[in-house]
């Protein structure tokens, strides 16, 4: 059996600066999109705090080694949600923040959708929905059947559990009992057509992974404390893989991107749109009125 | 030891293996050199030939399932914790049913993935249309990173075998149901990017791949008894492929019939048109599936009713001499 990797309690004090983190990670998520013109910000900022989380508490990880080979491995299923992958990649150390300024230009190693090799961090080449959770599942068993000692994490999104060959390893992983290997789903509702409930209806998707014998956490997925404790909580079941679903908000803290569709694959159009945009972040949705402009 | 066995003139006296069966052989023989080697399956593992990698190295072996969509995904994600994978299932289905995952995580991430489509060609017989896979040659051809390998016999399948898993990046080995000729020898060179020519001749070249060389072959025997001496090429490289060879061909013979037990369009003699027309045009008759299905039979009917056979080759070669 692979050894058990504890993670460590949050305390207060280290909360309140992944909270500070996960914000300025969705500031950055803002400009880099509005540079680049096209990309996808709702499922980005939604998962802000999931991806400060797990790179500043959860993972196994040397930004100076990204390729040691006994860190954790973070598969991206859903490749759409790049932007926050690389602004936290950027943040944690693994390349300059300034790097984040040529998202999907020519010749930038940021890709629209990652790419394998052409950044360090990205683990996998993502984009094309239910691709992530196969390749998970392919790695956490290698590190089973070879008892190597590194967590497999895969996020995906709520929508590509449409697809059919999400639960083809759904059910290779449960057959297999990858208990080194721990899913985060993004349960944020929406899809590029709309919201997912109307467009092809996943509930009830906590009894469906327990069909396929997950063992299954709900948290809120901004609420980092619950976040840390699920993956911790999810190294000490050995009886079966871990899915985490994280409820969570698309488009979190932008008052006008906050769960409409729309924003699932469009940036802010302009400087005066991600000033708005910014200023609903610094003021939490205008609820700081101390904040000015 | 000569490149070709030396009863290869007597098919009754050649022994008659499947190429799947030379797969499964190379494929225990590569296992046992490198440990890396994992095998994973879609509920084909007998006839597919991978049960005696099974029963030597059962925790190497993965069975899937029938999920060809995550037997790829699922063997580049171990390829991504260091391993070379042999995929296992019926063309149709890998590459048939798994294109995008081969195209995103096998080629796209230059994996270790090689890809064995056993039941290729309407040579599968009584199984029908749904599973004599035509279409793979060309689906797996476009991938860039992507190589093509298509073994004529048994012997030269184990060669193909063990030369994919010392290639890096992604392979593709196609393979056949029926029992088929073995006409090469230990001896027969094979190696990835390379042409043999395994009959000299310069009035018409030939150029094969798969176990319809053996009709090659036996259309260039009939040949030369009418005077006409056919050059006849082994284009088991099917990606990359050995432009040099296929170019000399040209240029010496002035014209060039094709061979395959694969559609026509987007296949190996798709691939020699590509590169001739470019570089030497010559004259060409392609001898293959000509944009149709196939239907049940024993292979040797469907051969002969879809004119995959030696007298057909032949008439190729006399229409394309007379075009040059």
């Amino acid at each position: 059996m692979p050894p058990v990797r504890d993670i460590k309690l949050l305390t207060e004090k280290k909360l309140l600066v992944l909270e500070n983190k996960a914000q300025e990670i969705r500031a950055d998520i803002l400009k880099m999109l509005e540079h680049a013109g096209s990309g996808h910000s709702a499922g980005s900022l939604g998962m802000a705090d999931v991806f400060t989380a797990l790179y500043y508490h959860v993972l196994v990880h040397d930004p100076k080694h990204p390729n040691d080979k006994n860190r954790d491995r973070l598969i991206l299923s859903c490749g759409h949600i790049a932007p926050v992958h690389y602004t936290t990649l950027a943040h944690a150390g693994y390349f300059p923040k300034t790097e984040l300024q040529t998202l999907r230009k020519f010749g930038s190693r940021l890709q629209g959708h990652p790419e394998l090799g052409k950044l360090p961090g990205i683990e996998n080449t993502s984009g094309p929905l239910g691709d992530g959770s196969s390749q998970a599942v392919g790695m956490a068993y290698v590190a089973k059947q070879e008892k190597l000692p590194f967590h497999t994490y895969c996020i995906m999104s709520d929508g590509e559990l449409q697809a059919g060959i999400t639960w083809e390893a759904a059910l290779f992983a449960g057959r297999n009992v990858l208990h080194n290997m721990t899913w985060i789903v993004d349960r944020n509702n929406i899809q590029i057509d709309g919201y997912t409930e109307d467009i092809m209806p996943i509930e009830p998707l906590v009894q469906k992974f327990e069909a396929f014998n997950f063992h299954v956490i709900e948290v809120d997925g901004h609420n980092i404390r619950e976040i840390v404790e699920a993956c911790a909580y999810a190294q000490s079941i050995f009886e079966q893989p871990t899915v985490i679903i994280a409820h969570t908000t698309p488009g979190k803290g932008v008052d006008f991107m906050e769960f409409e569709p729309i924003w699932h694959g469009k940036t802010p159009k302009d400087k005066a749109e991600l000033n708005r945009a910014l200023k609903a972040l610094r003021t939490l949705n205008n609820k700081i009125t101390t904040e000015g402009n | 030891m000569s490149i070709l066995d030396r009863g290869w003139k007597n098919k009754n006296i050649l022994k008659h293996i499947s190429t799947r069966n030379g797969f499964g052989e190379g494929l225990v023989k590569i296992a046992e050199q490198n440990k890396n080697v994992y095998v994973l399956c879609a509920d084909l593992t007998e006839s597919t030939q991978s049960e005696g990698f099974k029963t030597a190295f059962p925790d190497r072996f993965v069975q899937i399932g029938v999920s060809e969509q995550s037997l790829c995904a699922i063997g580049a994600g171990m390829c991504l914790a260091g391993k070379t994978v042999f995929l296992s299932s019926y063309a149709a289905f890998s590459p048939g049913r798994n294109w995008e995952q081969i195209r995103t995580t096998a080629c796209l991430q230059k994996q270790n993935v090689k890809i064995v489509g056993s039941h290729a060609g309407v040579s599968v017989g009584p199984d029908g249309a749904t599973h004599q896979m035509t279409e793979d040659i060309a689906l797996m051809r476009v991938l860039p990173n992507m190589t093509v390998l298509v073994p004529c016999d048994a012997i030269e399948a184990q060669k193909i075998t063990i030369a994919s898993a010392k290639k890096k990046g992604p392979v593709y080995i196609r393979l056949d149901r029926s029992k088929t000729p073995v006409f090469t020898t230990k001896a027969t060179p094979f190696a990835i990017g390379k042409a043999q020519t395994l009959r000299k001749g310069n009035n018409v070249a030939i150029i094969g791949c798969g176990p319809i060389l053996y009709e090659c072959l036996m259309a260039a025997e009939e040949l030369s008894k009418l005077g006409i001496e056919a050059r006849v090429i082994n284009n088991a490289s099917v990606k990359p492929m050995d432009e040099a060879t296929i170019i000399k061909s040209a240029r010496e013979c002035g014209a060039i019939v094709t061979a395959e037990d694969a559609q026509i369009a987007g296949g190996m003699g798709s691939a020699v048109c590509e590169l001739l027309a470019e570089a030497y045009p010559v004259p060409i008759e392609r001898i293959g599936m000509q944009d149709e299905f196939g239907q049940s039979g024993n292979a040797e009917q469907l051969l002969e009713h879809y004119k995959l056979t030696a007298p057909w080759i032949i008439k190729a070669a006399q229409k394309v001499i007379k075009r040059k």
